[in-house]
Parts: structure tokens; C-alpha cells; sequence
């Protein structure tokens, strides 16, 4: 039987948007450990299972390049977010299997390591945590042009750790010089092998913003839902009071940590996908059969663009001394 | 004649003026201070950082992202070392993002011996810093160059490591920058914040000009013809010092100053050693895989032929750290007598 309209957490309409673009994303990852099976790519590392706050966090922030957007700094499990953007399928192939085509690197880097000014996404680094400290930076720029965006910053629970993720709670907090910052921890307590009670004390990490006078909130990032809700308040106000806040959001992390520990699902981690269609078939917005083929035409979809960029070139061996220095400079100090 | 500090801060002033240089940030690099060596007073867009060189860098990384351009400051170069990592990243993004986000920021941190400085403010980082891809390195050895090398810095649009010699902040340079004021005390007047209560100070800057120095480009200060000697920053005034005394045993010696460490001036040096067939690199950083090795071994490769004799580094002896005692110190970096004895030993050699 079909829920009332009046008693849906949000609006039919947005509840099924957040499910097509949680399928998507979980196909694409999917396709990406497939790609990696086969064969076809060196290494994969990716964020299925934490779609259901990657995916409001996408269609909530501000899309754009400039000050007055959103700046985003995300680490490697992000592809959801950037799904809810309009990330497309093809490019994200071409960077998975080093092609010459791929927009973000050229080919230089791993997987999910995204690059896009358009959007504000700055690149992603594969050092742990450095990103809560370059998001320092675009706060502040922000701040001090009156802009209208905030900076978001993303990163697992392990690397909070790290002595750059306490600097983010330090420069964010100066009484008078706070920054518009939204500082979101993805909590899938695990750091590759060692598990959250081998490197955490604190009850929640996001308690540790209180000791900074910061707002913190703590989500079930498994659920689309709650995380929508959350974040959206979260960041209106951080964008109202130009202040910063920290929201732990607890997710799984469905398919281990990364290619080397074999990409397989793990069955013991809950999985918002599955919560969620469930939720949906209860309120009665779709039926099983709906989210299967909805599924099926994603993965046509992806495999469709998978084969077309399969056989791309890969960069040439003479490039890799382009963009040492801007405007191609010569770097080669051969030929100084 | 404006020191070197005061002539950093007027190109600061040009960079804030001129050169829509966002901010300038560091540890006490705001008011009221303005930096531990005055490089920074009376300045608009300065503001004091938590002490946290990590931050530092990351919010430098951060500005230059957004493309807005920044000079930070780490306040000694002897605490930069934490962000090795960062400045790896400073220096990749541009490659790594094949062309898509360049970083046009500029670090600046004293380097150096020669104010008695011990062990933690004494320390050299050139041989790092030209070990860090992507950056430009430079380091000016007198005020003019110091005002010109920071323009073109700021002018960049690539990650510039700013090497600010410490033991030279207070060295006034021996020619004017146009606009400023022939005397001292006028210059002084204007631009050097008040002791005391500096609250309602303001700067009044001369009108300055755009004097870049071009990176990449050495200078030859002085000219000569049995060897070539390769310096930078406080080591060119050491060199010098040292020229003059054997020149006055009849030794002609041709001195470059190399001023950007990276990307460097090679046909400046090839030039001088194809003419002088000896040459000595002199640096006060610790002499294993020292910076100089790299312009050695080049030299070998490219110019063997030329040579007259060995090429030779002279640089600071791999110790951990430099000792506060001055017999330690004088002891660890080149001072001018083994300048002195390297120049006559190297043109006593004979093929
Ligand atoms: C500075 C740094 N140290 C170590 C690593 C190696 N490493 C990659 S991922 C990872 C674990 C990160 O765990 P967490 O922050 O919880 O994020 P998760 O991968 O679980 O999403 C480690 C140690 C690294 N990339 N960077």
C-alpha cells in the first residue's frame, strides 16, 4: 500500500532522483572492480556502500567553478557525490584504465582521483588527509570575497588521526576568522585492515569539534535519508553563519578497501542500497521488478561505455614531461 | 639603500598593489610584528597564522586553488620540514592534474647560517628544495635582486620557493630600487613600523616599479678567466670577499651568481666554464647529494673536455646540524679562507 504523500520524509520525486543516482553509482563501482578483474586496469579503489551520503551530499552542494560555489575536497571513495553531479561513465573508465583520454589526469593516476575545475572538485590526492588542509585554503578565499559558496571537505575515519585533520578543526574555529567549512568525516570504521577500536578512543569523532565550539552531528550514512536531511541543514548553516561544522556520517565499506585486498563484496556490512529499495517497496514509490531493471540499464549502460573507451590510447612515453610547469614550460633540465 | 628585508617588503607592497596578491600569511606575519625579520610590516593583506606550518601550506595549496594568489611564509626553514609531503603535492598537482589546476603561490622561509642561529635556525634546505619537481627555487644575494627575484615570483604562474638568506635581512643593497627614497632614514621613516605602539601606523610606500628579475637567469658579478666560481644568496658576499684576496695574488676568478637554483641557468655556467676551464660550486648546505653534486656531474657530462681540473663542491659538511659556538660553525659551512684555499688549490691543478 502507498504511503501518503504528507508522511514521506521527503518528496517522492526527490526520494526516487537519490535512489536512480545510488543505483548508478554503485553500477559504475561496480563496473570499475569488474575492469579491474579482467584485467584491464592496474588497481581499483572506490566507494560502493557509502553512496547514501555521497549521493544527497552531490544534489545538495552548489555545482559551479568559482568562489561563489561549492568547493569540494574528496578523497578516493567519492564517486557517488560526483555521480549526483553528472559525472559521466566514459570518463571515469578512461581514467580507471590510464587512458590518454581521460579528462582528470591524462592517464597519470589511479582511480576515483578526480580533477574538475568546471565544478569546483579539487584534485584528489592520494595522501590521507591533506585535503582538510587545502580545504583551509578555499574557506578562507571564500570568506574573504564574501563569496556564496562553502568549502566541503571529505575523508575516512582512520586518517582523522592524522595531525591535518586537527589543523581543519584549528583554523576553522579562530574566534572572528571561522571559516565556511563543512568538515564530513565518512566513518566505515576501518583504516585498510585495522579496525575502528585499534585507532580511536573518542566515542564519536565528531565530538572532537566541541572542544573548537563547533556544531557536529552524527548521521546513519547508510540512510539516504537521514544524510539528506542532515546535510542539508548542515550546510545551510555553514553557509549562513559562515561558521564551520563537522558531521560524521557512519557508512559501510562494501567491497574492502581497495583492489588489494580483493575488491569481493563482504556480506557482514550492511548495504544501503538493499535498506533503502526496501524502504522504497515499502512506501510503495517502486516495485522489485522497477529497481531490477533499473539496475540492468545502468549496467548496459556502463558496459556499453566501458567497451567504448577500452580501446582508447593511453598517453605517449614523450608527454611525461608536459604540465611540469604551466604554459609547458621546459622542464627537462637537459635542455636548460 | 634599502636592506634586503625592506626591499622583500616592498615587493610585497607591489605584489598587494599591483599584482592582486590576495593574501600574505605566516607565523607573526601580521601585524603587529610583521614577521620576525620586518619582512612583512605595514602591509594590508597579512594576517597571523595558528603556528602550524602544515596549515600553512595546505591553506596556501587551498588559495592557489581557487586561483587567487598568496605569499606564505614558514618563519624558519629549519620547521618547513614537516611539510615535505605538501610541498611534494604543491609541486605535482599541475602534472598530475595534466595541466587542469596550477598552483601560483610563492613559500618564502629563511635558510642559512650566519647569525649564530644553533641548531634550529641555521639549517639549509636548497639541496630539498631543488629535489622537489614542479617548484621554481630561487635565492637572491642582495636587495635589489632580492625585490626583483620576489615580483617575478608572485608573477609565476608556477609554485615558487622563495629562499630568503637570513644572515643577509639586515644587508643594505648597494643600488636603489627605483622610487625609493636616496636616504636611509627617509626610506626608514616611511615604510618601518614604529617601536612601541604600532596600532595607528600606517605605511607610506614610495612609488615603485615593476624591476622583475627573470627567473632562470644567473648573473655574473664579477668577471674573470682562470676559474669559475657558482654561488647563491649570503655565499656570493662570502665569494666575493674572497676573490678579492686572490686577486690580489694575481688569481682571476669569474663569479655567477646563480640566483634561481631551478629551473638553472646552465648556458650561463657552460659559458664561463668553457672559457675558465676550472670551476668550484659553493653552498652552505650539508655536502651529500648536495644540489651542486647534480651541476658537477653535468659538468662532467657536458663540458669534460673544457676542463682543466676537477671540478669541485665546496659545501657545508654533512653534520645534523650546525653548532652554536662559532669555532663550530665556522667549522661546518664555507667561511671565506676555504674559498680562499679552494680557488688556489683548483688553479694550481694541472690536466
Ligand atoms: C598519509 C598517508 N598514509 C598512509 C597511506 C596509505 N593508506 C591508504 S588508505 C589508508 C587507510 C585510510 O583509512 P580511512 O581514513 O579510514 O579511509 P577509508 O579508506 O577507510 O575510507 C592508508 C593507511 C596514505 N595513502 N597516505
Amino acid at each position: 500500500m502507498s504511503k501518503s504523500k504528507s508522511t514521506l520524509p521527503l518528496e517522492k520525486a526527490k526520494l526516487l532522483e537519490i535512489h536512480d543516482l545510488m543505483v548508478k553509482a554503485r553500477v559504475l563501482e561496480e563496473r570499475l572492480i569488474t575492469i579491474y578483474k579482467s584485467g584491464d586496469a592496474f588497481f581499483w579503489i572506490g566507494g560502493p556502500g557509502e553512496e547514501a551520503l555521497g549521493v544527497p551530499l552531490g544534489l545538495l552542494a552548489k555545482r559551479g567553478q568559482g568562489h561563489n560555489y561549492d568547493y569540494l575536497h574528496l578523497h578516493y571513495r567519492c564517486s557517488h557525490i560526483l555521480t549526483s553531479y553528472g559525472l559521466e561513465a566514459k570518463n571515469v573508465f578512461r581514467q580507471m584504465m590510464n587512458k590518454k583520454t581521460d579528462p582528470f589526469t591524462g592517464g597519470r593516476n589511479f582511480s576515483n582521483h578526480y580533477a574538475i575545475p568546471e565544478w569546483n572538485v579539487v584534485p584528489v590526492t592520494s595522501t590521507i588527509e591533506t585535503q582538510y588542509l587545502t580545504a583551509i585554503g578555499t574557506a578562507h578565499a571564500q570568506k574573504r570575497e564574501k563569496a556564496k559558496g562553502i568549502t566541503i571537505v571529505t575523508g575516512g575515519d582512520a586518517g582523522t588521526a592524522e595531525g591535518d585533520f586537527a589543523s581543519s578543526l584549528v583554523w576553522a574555529s579562530r574566534k572572528g576568522a571561522e571559516l565556511p567549512l563543512l568538515i564530513i568525516v565518512q566513518n566505515n570504521k576501518w583504516g585498510i585492515s585495522t579496525n575502528y577500536e585499534g585507532q580511536h578512543g573518542e566515542v564519536n569523532i565528531a565530538d572532537r569539534g566541541k572542544g573548537f565550539n563547533m556544531k557536529t552531528m552524527v548521521v546513519n550514512g547508510n540512510d539516504p535519508v537521514e544524510s539528506y536531511i542532515a546535510l542539508e541543514k548542515a550546510m545551510a548553516y555553514v553557509r549562513k553563519h559562515q561558521k564551520p561544522l563537522i558531521l560524521e556520517a557512519h557508512v559501510s565499506r562494501l567491497y574492502g578497501h581497495s583492489s588489494a585486498d580483493g575488491a569481493n563484496l563482504r556480506k557482514d556490512e550492511e548495504d544501503c542500497l538493499v535498506t533503502f529499495e526496501d524502504q522504497l517497496q515499502q512506501w510503495g514509490l517502486i516495485s522489485e521488478d522497477e529497481c531490477k531493471e533499473l539496475r540492468l540499464n545502468y549496467e548496459k549502460e556502463t558496459r556499453m561505455a566501458m567497451e567504448e573507451v577500452r580501446g582508447e590510447d593511453g598517453p605517449e612515453a614523450n608527454t611525461i614531461w608536459d604540465h611540469v610547469y604551466a604554459d609547458n614550460e621546459n622542464a627537462d633540465w637537459r635542455n636548460f | 639603500m634599502a636592506s634586503m628585508a625592506q626591499a622583500i617588503r616592498m615587493a610585497l607592497h607591489y605584489g598587494e598593489k599591483h599584482l592582486d596578491v590576495k593574501d600574505i600569511f605566516g607565523e607573526d606575519v601580521g601585524a603587529p610584528l610583521g614577521g620576525v625579520f620586518t619582512c612583512t610590516q605595514g602591509l594590508e593583506t597579512t594576517w597571523n597564522t595558528p603556528l602550524d606550518e602544515r596549515g600553512i601550506i595546505g591553506c596556501a595549496m587551498g588559495v592557489a586553488l581557487t586561483g587567487d594568489r598568496c605569499v606564505a611564509e614558514i618563519q624558519f626553514c629549519d620547521y618547513i620540514f614537516n611539510t615535505i609531503d605538501l610541498l611534494k603535492l604543491v609541486g605535482n598537482t599541475y602534472w598530475s592534474t595534466n595541466g587542469l589546476f596550477n598552483l601560483p603561490l610563492v613559500i618564502m622561509t629563511p635558510v642559512g647560517a650566519g647569525i649564530h642561529g644553533s641548531i634550529y635556525h641555521s639549517h639549509s634546505f636548497d639541496a630539498i628544495a631543488t629535489r622537489l619537481p614542479g617548484f621554481k627555487v630561487v635565492m637572491p644575494s642582495n636587495a635589489k635582486d632580492a625585490y626583483g627575484l620576489l615580483l617575478a615570483a608572485i608573477k609565476d604562474p608556477n609554485p615558487v620557493l622563495y629562499l630568503k638568506p637570513k644572515a643577509l635581512m639586515r644587508v643594505k643593497g648597494k643600488e636603489l630600487l627605483a622610487g625609493e627614497p636616496e636616504s636611509d632614514r627617509e626610506l626608514k621613516a616611511m615604510i618601518d613600523a614604529p617601536v612601541g605602539d604600532r596600532s595607528k601606523w600606517k605605511a607610506n610606500w614610495p612609488e615603485l616599479e615593476d624591476e622583475s628579475v627573470e627567473l632562470g637567469k644567473a648573473k655574473t658579478v664579477i668577471e674573470g678567466d682562470q676559474v669559475t666560481v657558482v654561488t647563491y644568496g649570503r655565499h656570493v658576499l662570502e665569494c666575493e670577499v674572497a676573490i678579492k684576496e686572490v686577486q690580489s695574488q694575481g688569481v682571476s676568478v669569474e663569479l655567477i651568481d646563480l640566483r634561481t637554483l631551478y629551473p638553472y641557468d646552465w648556458p650561463c655556467i657552460q659559458k664561463s666554464i668553457e672559457k675558465t676551464g676550472r670551476v668550484i660550486f659553493v653552498n652552505e648546505d650539508t655536502e651529500v647529494t648536495n644540489f651542486a653534486e647534480h651541476l658537477v656531474y653535468r659538468t662532467t657530462q657536458e663540458l669534460f673536455y673544457h676542463l682543466l681540473a676537477r671540478p669541485r663542491v665546496l659545501a657545508g659538511k654533512n653534520l645534523p646540524g650546525i653548532g652554536l659556538s662559532p669555532a663550530l660553525e665556522y667549522a661546518s659551512v664555507p667561511m671565506k679562507a676555504d674559498i680562499v684555499n679552494e680557488i688556489l688549490d683548483v688553479v694550481k691543478e694541472l690536466p
